[in-house]
């Protein structure tokens, strides 16, 4: 590098600031310049390809590391003592020796942190050297290189199944009509291919790309985070502007697929990518239990400066009583009350321990370990996405066992998100699809029979599907059985949407024959509503069509290798490495299984399905048939399923084009010349394309019935004339009864547009695009122009089905104690039919349902209701007994109630019912509502979803779970834990959240107990040495004694102790409710606890002072069976408390007697005089050589766990708690096990006693939704009848047929 | 968990189904109720007071004499003396008389004992130098500073042994006499006592030594020390008749600088020794004894008590009642509530029906 002046330096690094600073870039291609210095590079200004993530250079590492861990207050309270030391006049240890705990502290921190940074330094190597091609202008083709090297301003060459290395403005693509297929599993794990386009105009000549001939400036936005969304364009010479958007852009992290190769124009590099800017660190919350935590922390402060002011006064008093001048003390210049005010700070010293410092280290420690476990439980792993548990909050795990409230999504999270097409109506006709429900309930059959089967069984090892099992008994052959037969039909399912219970449609024959009919009246020269309807269904969406040869398997996007082979890795920036460090490892992985993929995935082909007629049957080559569609909403893939199954098959798409074969077998090539996208404002998506044949611009469009309905102009223009009024409106009935049936819903329209028409809006519409303020409102706008006077075809009804296990898993949670809400934005008919389906309501409940269309009905309805559930609750008759009641309220509603006036009221009411459906929700209110019941009712709340729409709930919530579903991983990113399945919620939950709070709550308790019980021995001997500050241990054995002896018990005790075996816990969810509200760590406990803690060091430390007084045993003689008292008062109190023995607890807690044993003999024999001034010189051996040694230890030991102990037998003999009956029936062997609890379980009378069957299949009747008095039978009648209106109140018993 | 996993295909990221990993290791859990523990109650009574009774019968057996002569006798004079510091170096020297009714058998140890002397306060009990003490020469002139303000004299002359601990060693000096009964006649009999071998063995070897002599006497290796401030002689006097006992190596100076627990302590000061042709073969006759005293330690300062103690010792240590009354309490206790838990069982978890899950 040539020198330059230092003023051009700062010249330019200003200019440099000033350039990135800028709200457009300008940027240049840097071919011109190839080769030339630093300084002369127009896009030098802006940051390169090479990552660097790492905290810490090599250099600095100390100083910087030791400022970060001194933002923690812990450590500069260990430090403010160590210093405190360094001052003669308060000192107590020799001050060196005083330094060694937080050196400990801090170079333990430094260790992992060190470690964690090397190992981001490797993975940032590894991202920036891998292999990429740049454009050389004096090799004049595309060279190899590294990621790091790549710089704004480069051209890049992008092949087939590459990652691409920073974000690239698509220039070129190999394939024709300048299309490049993406796949963005590795930013948000959407794993459908998406397609971009290039930049139009740039490219002009037809022999391939020429970098060298672009001399266009690019201008584009500031970097941003914002994956969906960039604004750029591109400004030729001769001063035109070529519009782009992000369907040009393609995003660092992206794989290429099904694209030969493409050129791109970076404009952003390194960090500033969208994928980098997307790497937030992990997040940190703080759990209700550290809350706690902390305050207690703050008691025993307290604690502390009580016993620090007795000592201080203690030793002033002392020194007052002294008259004249004993030897023994030393000539002192101070008065006394400056000593004893001196004595303060040596007492702070002395007894800093008190406050449990190493317990937050510890506390880090033990949610590693939990975690460790909690991703590595086999029941929580998926087999089907190959996903397992994710923990990306590390330090809420105890918050899982006290949760009260569930706040869950429905699509996607109670259901599958998996769209079966079920019925459609057309032109007001109703086709009920009854063959397809036929076959649909066959194949569910086996499933829902083995759920009757075993729900009550405990799901440990088996649920988990191993053919490794050891303990097979006759009952885990038949399950593992089902389960094989279910996994042959889910494999298929590896690739999204492609397995046969979502694309195979078995067409309703009258529909079949209605289509012929139309066919062979003309067919496509002709409009037919019918067939209208179809080319709809077929055209109208953005589903992708890929051939066999581009299959490939699902990426996901954390491996659970590489969180759970390291813990500490774990705790390192998760998102991160999620996004970058597995990009290679996946892709190559990808490449080795692609084969057999193919072959389990190769579909059927609808003519499969006999009985058909067959001019039904497809004529064309078979193949053609491998077509595979790939949708970014499983409804749409849904749809197009369908009509496939009716002949109407789409061929392919591009952005130009769309072919549909007939089922006559005519190829039909529609030009598109317009989407109008599906945004969630307007709720439906519309597509333009002309008609081949009659030359017509014709629009369909498709979205939710609401959306359409308001839109429908002058009807349709041909024969059915006279029947148009009522067509809307059958349609609408058929569309509520849809809902019923919990359906989703979507309405089919069209509009033929006149050319005149067409080209008015097409101005509009490119004046829309290439704006960049405000481009999305114009071009909504646009969209909106065109979406009017609809005719509408018909509508669609589709099935998504429920998850399995999911009415076991709100079952289980009702039983815990857990408030379950649907928080749903579909249809309030549809949310009440999935609630019945998932247990989430009974047949006997009493459902309100509020829906009122303004304040002043809203307000009186609620205190009605609420009137009456007071007045329920406070008839004797009904003590103890929870009503089953539960609400239903939808969107408009909850926006009143939601007003600060009627919240009250609302929370209120809704705390009173088991369960709260709330329908037509926006993502806003459903953040609303559970910050409303977090907030009023002081609640722990836990939000699971897995869509866009459900980031703001699960941020709002205590804890919030994203299921990897269908939707992307938007919620997973914004999720503490991301689970696969509904269902995991329960083991996740019951099992694994009761286990790490009992867990750590335990372990907390113990915590203070063996601090507490440990310092006050100090403190009590310092009322026989005149409050000096002495301690009869030696300083060293006293760090030892916390560092090593004591520390690794508690640790283990929070990791492994298992109180209630995970077959207990979910078969008996009842056991949950011990966690909830106060829970096991409390004031009682915790006071308890430092009571006990009180006690045994009084008895710790007075017999042996008894024993040993008027004798001659001298300081540390006297202090070392204290020692011992202590080791195993503490380890023995532990051993009280830990609830299952496994081998590690054995091998720990002898360990640590071992170790004590070992280090303090070892110390004793060597140490002759290393740390003057005190000198524990053979003080154990000789002690230990003194029968009087064991019989003190053994019963000072002894009587200070007597109370303890018979405590605990006393009380689980009177009143077992139900933790302990739980652990009872843990003793029994399984089957006597199920046996009880089924038992139990009727003997409580609950209507848990037996498991319905539910099924959405069989149309149910329909269900009264006339208002009546509201007036159950278990009501006073008299009282209700006075009530001057009428509410919308009704008792649903739903009738399955 | 350090493995690294090396699987592919459709389900590489399954996590092993190992016991361990799915908390599934076999454990024992036992359970703390009535019907369980019961026999470890009845069984840790039993012992406790199988262990009290053999204890105290022990303790029984052996004999103790305790006499406080701060005042007693003709030593009020010199207590009387001692208050007067300008008097510390005058000698005195008086005499108790005691009696003992019941004789002493077997060894006979003989303490002093002081109260209210807290050798235990952090300062005072920090003020030595162990490395002077275990004989390293360029301590031995340059004492550590843990010694101040006992490190150097007014004329900077290093002090050895150095530190408040050292320089308030206790320097009374006992002769016990037997007044033998021959006859009519009572013929004092010198008490012969043991005054080495009282400490550690590990103490008098390896802890305190001597710095090295070189051939030199041990008066002119401590040429250039003083010796600390209350001390009327200097340490390589302490026994002038035995090499063995002289120095830092002295038995009473390794026994004093043992700092004592608590304020009120004993201090082993020799054993009885016990020719076989002496009257005190087999420990302490009884009959009247004298103890002649040379009277030098104040504890007028302190308000201190001293007192010599007399005793026999049992194989657990001195005569010490507390810890056989400790264990039949403790076993009284446990028998307690054993019974409470019987009843428990009796009326609750016999037939175990309590263990139904009672949870709303």
């Amino acid at each position: 590098m040539t020198w330059r002046s230092p003023l051009a330096l700062v010249r330019d690094a200003l200019q440099g600031q000033r350039a990135r600073e800028k709200e457009l870039r300008s940027l240049t291609s840097n071919l011109p310049h190839e080769g030339q210095g630093r300084g002369t590079q127009p896009n030098r200004f802006f940051s390169s390809n090479a990552i660097k993530t790492t905290k810490y250079s090599l250099l600095f590492f100390i100083p910087m590391n030791l400022f970060e861990q001194f933002h923690r207050l812990a450590n500069i309270y260990f430090v403010g003592l160590a210093i405190l030391n360094f001052i003669p006049v308060v000192n107590a240890f020799q001050p060196e020796v005083a330094l060694i705990p937080i050196c400990v502290i801090l170079s333990l921190t430094a260790l992992k942190d060190a470690w964690e940074d090397f190992r981001r330094y490797q993975s940032d190597r590894r991202v920036n050297n891998m292999p990429c091609f740049i454009y050389s202008r004096k090799q004049k083709r595309f060279v190899e290189r590294r990621w790091k090297d790549v710089r704004v301003g480069d051209f890049v060459k992008v092949v087939c199944n590459e990652i691409v290395p920073a974000d690239l403005l698509l220039l070129y693509s190999s394939e024709p009509n300048g299309v490049c297929h993406i796949e963005t599993a590795n930013l948000d794990g959407e794993t459908n291919l998406k397609q971009r386009t290039v930049v139009s105009g740039v490219c002009t000549t037809d022999r391939g790309f020429e970098p060298e001939s672009f001399n266009s400036t690019v201008v584009c936005e500031k970097p941003n985070n914002n994956l969906n969304h960039f604004k750029c364009f591109v400004e030729k010479p001769n001063k035109e502007k070529l519009g782009a958007g992000i369907e040009s852009l393609l995003l660092r992290g992206c794989t290429v697929r099904n694209t030969g190769h493409a050129v791109g124009f970076v404009v952003y590099a390194g960090h500033e990518t969208k994928s980098m800017l997307n790497n937030g660190g992990s997040r940190s919350k703080r759990s209700k239990l550290e809350r706690k935590l902390n305050i207690d922390v703050f008691f025993c402060v307290i604690l502390l400066f009580t016993m620090c002011l007795v000592g201080s006064v203690g030793h002033y008093m002392w020194l007052e009583s002294r008259t004249g001048s004993p030897p023994y003390l030393l000539p002192d210049s101070r008065s006394n009350s400056l000593a004893s005010f001196h004595m303060f700070f040596t007492m702070i010293i002395l007894l800093q321990i008190l406050i449990p410092i190493s317990l937050y280290l510890s506390i880090e420690l033990v949610k590693i370990g939990q975690i460790f476990f909690i991703v590595n439980d086999i029941d929580l792993y998926d087999e089907e996405t190959d996903s397992c548990m994710q923990c990306r909050a590390l330090n809420i795990t105890e918050d899982l066992g006290q949760i009260d409230y569930v706040f869950s999504d429905k699509t996607g999270t109670l259901t599958e998100n998996k769209m079966v097409f079920r019925r459609c109506t057309i032109m007001g006709t109703e086709f009920p699809h009854k063959e397809n429900a036929i076959r649909l309930a066959v194949l569910d059959e086996p499933e829902s029979e083995e759920e009757i089967i075993f729900n009550q069984r405990p799901h440990s090892s088996q649920t988990a599907w191993s053919f490794e099992g050891e303990d097979a008994g006759p009952m885990d052959m038949h399950r593992r059985g089902q389960k094989k037969s279910k996994v042959v039909g889910t494999a298929r399912s590896d690739v999204a949407f492609s397995s046969p219970l979502e694309t195979e449609v078995v067409p309703d024959q009258n529909l079949v024959r209605q289509i012929s009919r139309a066919e062979s009246r003309g067919g496509s020269q002709r409009t037919d509503p019918y067939l209208d309807f179809f080319l709809a269904l077929t055209i109208c969406n953005t589903v992708v069509v890929s051939r066999a040869t581009a299959r490939r398997q699902r990426a996901g996007l954390s491996p659970c290798s590489s969180q759970t082979n390291n813990s500490f890795e774990a705790l390192s920036d998760l998102v991160k490495k999620a996004s970058l460090l597995i990009q290679r490892k996946s892709s190559r992985f990808r490449a080795q299984s692609q084969g057999p993929v193919i072959d389990s995935v190769r579909m059927e082909s609808p003519a499969d399905t006999n009985g058909l007629s067959p001019s039904v049957r497809p004529t064309a080559p078979a193949g053609s048939e491998n077509l595979y569609y790939e949708a970014e909403s499983p409804d749409e893939a849904a749809l197009v399923h369908a009509a496939r199954a009716y002949g109407f098959v789409l061929l392919a798409r591009t952005p130009k084009n769309v072919s549909v074969r007939l089922p006559s077998g005519q190829v039909l090539d529609f030009e598109v010349l317009d989407v109008l996208t599906f945004d969630s404002n307007r709720k439906r998506m519309s597509v333009l394309v002309r008609h081949p044949i009659t030359k017509e611009c014709v629009l369909y469009t498709k979205g939710a019935d609401f959306a359409i309905m308001e839109l429908l102009g002058t009807p349709y223009a041909e024969n059915l004339s006279k029947s148009h009024k009522n067509i809307a409106s059958d349609t609408q009935r058929h569309l509520d009864g849809y809902a019923k049936e919990g359906f989703r819903t979507l309405c089919i329209a069209k509009k033929v547009v006149s050319e005149d028409e067409y080209r008015r809006w097409l101005v509009s519409r490119k004046s829309a695009q290439a704006a960049i303020e405000q481009k999305e409102q114009l071009i909504m706008d646009t969209a909106v122009q065109m979406e009017t006077n609809l005719t509408l075809l018909g509508a669609t009804g589709i099935e998504d089905r429920l998850q399995e296990n999911v009415p076991d898993t709100t079952v289980a949670l009702r039983e815990a104690g857990i408030h379950v809400w649907v928080l749903t934005g579909d249809k309030l008919e549809t949310a009440v039919n999935i609630g019945y389906a998932c247990r989430l309501l009974e047949d006997e409940d009493l459902l309100i349902s509020m829906s009122c269309k303004n304040k002043v009905t809203c307000t009186s309805s609620l205190d009605c209701n609420l009137e009456e559930m007071r007045r329920y609750s406070e008839n004797p008759q009904n003590v103890g007994t929870i009503p089953n009641i539960s609400l239903v309220i939808d969107g408009h509603t909850l926006a009143m109630v939601l007003s600060p006036d009627l919240q009250d009221r609302f929370v209120d009411l809704a705390k009173r019912c088991r369960t709260v459906l709330c329908c037509r929700m926006t993502p806003l209110q459903k953040s609303a509502v559970v910050k409303l019941v977090r907030d009023k009712l002081k609640v722990m709340t836990l939000a699971v979803g897995d869509g866009a729409n459900d980031v703001n709930m699960i941020q709002a919530a205590d804890v919030g779970v994203g299921i990897s579903g269908q939707e992307g991983m938007q919620a997973v990113m914004a999720s503490d834990f991301a689970i696969s399945r509904f269902k995991h919620l329960k083991k996740l939950l019951l099992v694994h959240g009761h286990w790490c709070y009992t867990r750590l709550a335990n372990m907390i308790i113990y915590f203070f107990y063996k601090n507490v019980a440990y310092v006050n021995l100090l403190f009590w001997y310092q009322f026989f040495c005149g409050f000096t500050g002495t301690a009869m241990i030696d300083y060293w054995l006293m760090i030892f004694f916390n560092l090593f002896f004591t520390s690794t018990p508690p640790i283990m005790f929070g990791i492994f102790d298992k109180d209630v075996s995970a077959e207990v816990l979910l078969g008996v969810p009842e056991l949950y409710r011990t966690g909830q509200g106060k829970g096991e760590y409390n004031f009682l406990t915790f006071w308890i606890s430092i009571l006990d803690a009180f006690y045994q060091s009084l008895v710790g430390f007075f017999i042996p002072y008894w024993v040993y007084k008027d004798s001659d045993v001298d300081i540390f003689t006297f202090g070392t069976p204290l020692n011992t008292i202590s080791l195993f008062t503490m380890l023995l109190h532990l051993s009280i408390e830990i609830k299952s023995w496994t081998v590690v607890h054995w091998i720990i807690m002898l360990g640590s007697v071992g170790l004590y044993f070992g280090v303090t003999l070892a110390y004793s024999a060597i140490c002759v005089n290393c740390n003057p001034p005190s000198n524990a010189y053979w003080v154990l051996q000789s002690q230990m050589g003194d029968p009087m040694f064991y019989l003190v230890c053994t019963i000072s030991t002894l009587v200070a766990l007597l109370p303890r102990y018979t405590f605990h037998v006393l009380k689980n003999s009177i009143s077992p708690s139900p933790l302990l009956q739980g652990r009872e029936l843990d003793r029994m062997d399984p089957s006597t096990r199920d046996q009880w609890i089924r038992e139990w379980r009727g003997f409580r009378g609950g209507g848990g006693g037996q498991v319905k069957r539910y099924q959405l299949s069989p149309p149910p009747s329909p269900t009264q939704e006339t208002p009546v008095d509201f007036r159950p039978e278990f009501l006073n009648s008299a009282e209700a009848t006075s009530d001057d209106f009428s509410l919308n109140v009704t008792t649903q018993r739903p009738v399955y047929t | 968990m350090g493995r690294v996993k090396d699987k592919s295909g459709p389900l590489a990221r399954r996590p092993d189904n190992s016991a361990f990993k799915q908390q599934r290791l076999p454990a024992w859990s036992p359970m703390l109720t009535a019907n369980t523990v019961l026999p470890f109650f009845y069984i840790m009574a039993l012992i406790c007071m199988l262990l009290g009774v053999w204890l105290l019968l022990t303790v029984q057996s052996t004999q103790e004499m305790k006499l406080d002569y701060t005042e007693l006798g003709t030593c009020d004079e010199c207590f009387q003396m001692r208050k007067n510091v300008s008097l510390a170096g005058e000698p005195c020297t008086c005499q108790v008389e005691f009696s003992i009714d019941k004789k002493f058998k077997g060894d006979v140890f003989f303490y002093y004992g002081l109260k209210n002397f807290h050798q235990n306060l952090r300062r005072y009990m920090d003020s030595r130098d162990d490395g002077q003490m275990v004989g390293r020469k360029n301590k031995l002139k340059n004492p550590s500073t843990y010694c101040e303000p006992f490190a150097k004299d007014v004329n900077r002359d290093p002090i050895a042994p150095c530190g408040a601990v050292a320089n308030s060693m206790f320097n009374d000096t006992f002769i016990l006499t037997y007044q033998k009964h021959i006859g009519s006649v009572f013929v004092p009999v010198r008490v012969p006592l043991i005054r080495t071998g009282l400490t550690w063995y590990t103490d008098k070897n390896v802890k305190y030594r001597n710095p090295r002599t070189d051939n030199l006497t041990l008066a002119q290796v401590f040429e250039g020390t003083v010796p600390p401030l209350y001390w009327q002689k200097p340490v390589y006097e302490l026994d002038l008749h035995n090499p063995n006992n002289n120095g830092f190596i002295n038995d009473d100076l390794i026994v004093w600088m043992r700092e004592a627990a608590f304020p009120n302590f004993k201090k082993l000061y020799g054993i009885l020794k016990r020719n076989d042709d002496t009257d005190f073969s087999k420990g302490l006759p009884s009959g009247n004894y004298t103890i002649e005293i040379s009277y030098n330690f104040p504890v007028q300062p302190f308000r201190g008590r001293k007192e010599v103690v007399l005793t026999t010792l049992t194989w657990f240590g001195g005569q010490n009642h507390f810890l056989p009354v400790a264990y039949l309490v403790t076993s009284s206790l446990i028998f307690l509530s054993a019974i409470i838990l019987t009843v428990v069982w009796w009326k609750f978890g016999k037939d175990g029906k309590n263990m139904l899950l009672t949870f709303q």
